[in-house]
């Protein structure tokens, strides 16, 4: 094990080179391109066995990622944002077609008005699309994310691609202390790709021809079972993650201060970090508060979240984006998901902050929650939903 | 603990390289870190900004900052300009810059939310000394990464000095590791 200083993407790209991937297509697009850029020094340098394919596009990164999967490589791209939505026909196509991969999506503001910085609006549109979606906080956690999710990904249960997400500059591009395990600890780890089916010309295979209604209901209801599936397979993924490497996270949602928790900040992503910061300062000062911090999105964590907030007496969720004329999608996941265990909710706000990568530090999650908690302790009920703007 | 340090500088003058081996160098010491540049577009010559922190435990928060307990003044021009106004040097702080000997430092050059203590070292003259330039412009970072161990006492001389050939690699870096040596020695205290 070394200890060694990494920007989120770098931690990213060291991950992917240790999962020894065969084939890595990408096209540039920022704050991504690190990523890429980096993996492309490892194969220059002979550090790693794979071929980098350049592609025109994100359409067709994604499609040359996805060919050469099918055909039995361990595959690997990153995006962001205008990219992640330029191979959207693609980012549906792969996950149906049951095939193992891994992409990066380093989360960006979607343009117009032009902007780089992170929100998490581009991570959320990919909710529906069938694929496994985790999200870092940390570089070691980015890391960790990565190679845990080649091995979700290629296990029989679930035969998903995997989505690593990771925000734009505040983790992409920071430096970190990253904890990097020994070669042959990852290849044991990890183990060979399997996967459904392969074509390699070696026998004859029918794929994605037209299918009857009857027959294609059956394929996207195997999707939502293989994602059910893949519940328990993270889980089993992190502990023994853990076991092997001395380091796991939570499975699908990691506790901070929860278990005297009176109330609950629920988040993704790198800001989580500054929440907790707002949480101990906080309860220096007397508030019973924890964070939840939501890892996985898809499989959706209604389990281990009704577990965590069933008895809270306030639960808000703070978001980096918004469902327009809706409300935040993991408050509405999680709202719905909570209705699975009981017909009673506790009281649950939605926050939304920080879009547009607006800097939103420990300060303000102290500001939030002590609105928050005030209003209901004084016996009045603060807007359900409602945004924060950060100064 | 937890140190907040700006490096101000130019593009081009390697402050946010600065601001990576300072993190790099703190891993090395046992501690906790984070470096990273201003998070933007930015331009050669135009004033820049690069970001570090230091803990001996966990460090939770993330992006830029504009209070901080260290400044890194790689252009003295930039305090001039008073562009040094902009960031507030909290009580207790250390400011260290590079400039000549007979240049002037005012404490009315800064925001200073308490006190704060200033250093001073001619990171040019040690960068032309030993012949690091690139496209014309003396290397400043190096040196005043060792005005930086000095002035602050955070990471250690020996640490700077393999971050440094741990990132340049080992011919550019030990040059690099001897202007280190050089500025942390220099480095005064202005009172």
């Amino acid at each position: 094990m070394v200890l060694k200083s990494l920007t989120g993407n770098h931690a990213v790209a060291l991950a992917v080179k240790m999962a020894r991937v065969n084939v890595v297509a990408a096209y540039p697009i920022t704050p991504q391109t690190t990523i890429v850029e980096k993996l492309a020094e490892y194969i220059d340098g002979g550090e790693l066995d794979a071929v980098m394919i350049r592609v025109e596009s994100e359409h067709s990164a994604l499609a040359a990622a996805y060919g050469s999967a099918l055909a039995g490589a361990r595959a690997f791209t990153a995006t962001s944002s205008h990219g992640l939505l330029y191979m959207y026909e693609w980012v549906n196509w792969v996950s149906r077609a049951r095939v193992p991969l891994v992409m990066a999506v380093v989360t960006r503001t979607m343009g117009p008005p032009w902007n780089i910085w992170t929100d998490h609006s581009d991570y959320y549109e990919q909710r529906d699309t069938g694929w496994i979606q985790g999200f870092a906080m940390d570089a070691q956690e980015a890391f960790d994310m990565t190679l845990q999710a080649f091995k979700i990904s290629e296990d029989p249960r679930v035969f998903l691609p995997a989505m690593v997400g990771l925000d734009a500059f505040i983790l992409s591009h920071t430096s970190m202390p990253v904890e990097v395990p020994e070669q042959e600890l990852v290849d044991e780890w990890l183990g060979a790709r399997t996967q459904g089916f392969v074509i390699d010309g070696s026998e004859a295979l029918i794929h994605g021809a037209l299918s009857p209604p009857e027959y294609t209901e059956g394929f996207i209801e195997d999707v939502g079972k293989a994602m059910e599936e893949a519940v328990e397979v993270v889980r089993e993924v992190d502990h023994s993650f853990g076991r092997t490497f001395g380091r796991s996270h939570g499975g699908l949602v990691e506790l901070y201060k929860c278990s005297d928790a009176k109330y609950h900040i629920v988040l993704m992503g790198a800001w989580a970090g500054d929440a907790m910061e707002a949480v101990d300062a906080l309860r220096e000062q007397g508030y019973s508060i924890g964070v939840v911090r939501v890892r996985y999105t898809r499989p959706f964590p209604g389990e281990e979240l009704y577990k965590a907030l069933s008895s809270s007496k306030g639960v808000i969720v703070v978001e980096r984006g918004v469902s327009f004329g809706s409300m935040g999608p993991v408050f509405l996941d999680l709202a719905g998901n909570m209705l699975k265990y009981s017909r009673k909710l506790p009281y649950m706000r939605n926050v939304i902050a920080g879009v547009g990568g607006v800097n939103v530090t420990y300060k303000d999650f102290e500001y939030i929650a002590k609105e928050t908690i005030n209003y209901l302790e004084s016996g009045e009920e603060p807007s359900v939903i409602a945004w924060y703007h950060a100064r | 603990m937890l140190v907040e340090i700006l490096i101000l500088g130019r593009g081009g003058q390697g402050g946010a390289t600065a601001a990576n081996i300072i993190a790099s160098a703190a891993i090395m010491d046992g501690l906790m870190a984070q470096a990273f540049p201003f998070f933007g577009a930015e331009r050669r010559g135009a004033p820049v900004k690069a970001f570090a922190r230091i803990s001996d435990g966990r460090i939770l928060r993330h992006g830029m900052f504009n209070e901080v307990d260290v400044l890194v003044i790689m252009d003295q021009g930039l305090v001039r300009t008073n562009y040094t106004k902009e960031v507030f040097v909290r009580d207790g702080g250390r400011i260290v810059i590079n400039s000549p000997r007979d240049a002037v430092v005012r404490s009315e050059s800064f925001n200073l939310l308490g006190k704060a203590c200033f250093y001073r070292v001619d990171a040019r003259a040690i960068a032309l000394r030993n012949k690091l330039v690139a496209a014309g412009w003396p290397l400043v970072n190096t040196p005043m990464l060792g005005a930086f161990s000095k002035a602050t006492g955070l990471i250690r001389l020996e640490s700077v000095k393999k971050a440094v050939v741990e990132f340049f690699g080992e011919r550019v870096g030990e040059v690099n590791a001897i202007a280190v040596d050089e500025a942390f020695h220099e480095v005064e205290e202005l009172t």
